[in-house]
């Protein structure tokens, strides 16, 4: 280890920086919108006709069927064609990123939701709170009370998905990472580096998680 | 005679689950004040029977009215409905997210459209009425089941309801707790509030209650004064059901 070249890493800072910047732009983007959306699907799914139901069934078994880095590649290629209109590397990953993540959240908030006992509903519809009522005020705060740990999971599993985006040339924290250590020959420096920063944040997340639902 | 109001009236009630008929024609009526202890053996419908009655369960024939409200029909709005007619359940379901004082106030706040301050005086009363003033700011979880029970009471009572239905409010509890929600129970009854109770407590339906109703397979077999009905039940189910649950 004599020849460890710390210096590359400082050097390197600045564009590593970028990348991260960009991973943590994808985990923002893709957990609060795949959150929402997520959430949105997963309500249709209780009170919308069967028929809607369906089709939002459906929509969540493709995408929980499929590997993320073809959906990217399929936005990428697609939602150009779609629009009309071009669309750049990173809106077609960030579109792809919300919509692959909404399928995930989407079962995350109706198992959230089925947890909660029966008993629940029916005790505030019976003091003539209205549906919508009983779901926002019981039974959706402790649904979210239950999916916290699963959620913040899914938050690192997405920080570790955000290395797929290179198939669209786009430079996360790893394909930054990547081009130095091929660039200055300093593979062992730079995926350290990476290492080092993924243990990091996803184990402080983990702890944060047990924290949280200790 | 005095002319008695109905507060609610059930009137030839058919409903299925399925193919599976469980209520058959079933028709009652208690009046305003009057304290009514459905029972009978397990899965004979009496819990259904109630939970039509506040149109938590829906049901396809025949008719129920409440306070002169019709709750099957199209037109009726039944969670306001259901703000004039109160219920406890078996599983006293508190909401576990919330103080004691929150799950009472929380309908009166966002179905009655009270004030924080008013709906919290009547909460801090009601809760003083049901012996728990001391438990506003507790959680449901670190109160006993009878003190659970009893603030699922105060809850319901906190919407001012005509009438009050009971499904089984003693049937999850310890044995040590079934007396203080009783209590309360009797309280409220002697004060005139309208009550349908489904219970297997006879000591409380032969101090409380008016009437008796007992159920089988989904039919009313008996509607009888409770002095007449633990004199001398007429059917025979009804001796037998009796039988049981009072040598027991």
């Amino acid at each position: 280890m004599d020849d460890f070249d710390w210096a590359v890493i400082l050097r390197s800072a600045g564009f590593l920086g970028h990348g991260l910047a960009l991973s943590a732009l994808l985990v923002a983007v893709a957990s609060l919108g795949g959150l929402g959306l997520g959430t949105g699907l997963a309500l249709v799914r209780l009170v919308a006709p069967r028929g809607v139901g369906a089709i939002v069934a459906g929509y969540v078994a493709v995408l929980r069927s499929v590997p993320l880095i073809l959906v990217l590649f399929w936005f990428y290629f697609l939602l150009p064609i779609a629009t009309g209109r071009p669309v750049s590397a990173l809106g077609s990953a960030l579109t792809a990123f919300v919509l692959f993540e909404a399928a995930f959240y989407c079962e995350i908030v109706r198992a959230g939701i089925a947890g909660v006992p029966q008993g629940q509903r029916l005790a505030a519809m019976a003091t003539g709170l209205r549906g919508w009522q009983a779901l926002r005020l019981v039974i959706l705060p402790q649904a979210a009370r239950a999916m916290v740990p699963v959620l913040l999971n899914q938050v690192i599993l997405v920080f570790q998905d955000t290395s797929l985006v290179y198939v669209v040339s786009l430079r996360d924290f790893l394909t930054t990472a990547n081009i130095v250590a091929t660039r200055d020959g300093r593979p062992l420096e730079m995926y350290g580096t990476v290492a080092v920063t993924y243990l990091v944040l996803c184990l402080g997340g983990t702890l944060l998680i047990r924290l949280r639902s200790a | 005679m005095i002319e008695i109001s109905p507060m609610i009236e059930i009137d030839g009630v058919q409903k299925w689950f399925g193919a599976r008929q469980v209520l058959h024609d079933c028709s009652t009526v208690v009046a305003a004040g009057e304290v009514v202890v459905v029972c009978g053996p397990s899965g004979s419908g009496k819990s259904t029977l109630v939970k039509c009655v506040n149109g938590l369960e829906p049901f396809q024939g025949g008719h129920i009215r409440v306070d002169g409200i019709s709750v099957g029909a199209r037109g009726t709005d039944l969670p306001r409905l259901r703000t004039r007619v109160g219920m406890v359940f078996q599983s006293f379901d508190l909401y576990p997210h919330m103080s004691v004082l929150d799950n009472v106030s929380l309908a009166q706040i966002h179905v009655l459209k009270r004030g924080r301050a008013e709906a919290r005086s009547r909460s801090e009363a009601l809760l003083a009425r049901v012996g728990l003033a001391d438990k506003i700011s507790a959680r449901p979880a670190q109160l006993s089941g009878g003190q659970q029970q009893r603030v699922c009471i105060a809850r319901a009572l906190a919407m001012d309801p005509a009438a009050m239905l009971f499904d089984e409010p003693t049937s999850a509890l310890d044995p040590e707790m079934v007396q203080e929600v009783l209590e309360v129970m009797q309280a409220l009854a002697a004060g005139g509030m309208t009550m349908m109770v489904v219970t297997h407590e006879m000591g409380f339906a032969r101090r409380v209650a008016d009437r008796a109703v007992f159920m089988d397979h989904g039919r009313i077999l008996e509607d009888t004064p409770i002095g007449e009905f633990f004199a001398g039940a007429r059917t025979e189910r009804a001796r037998q059901f009796l039988a049981k649950v009072l040598t027991h």
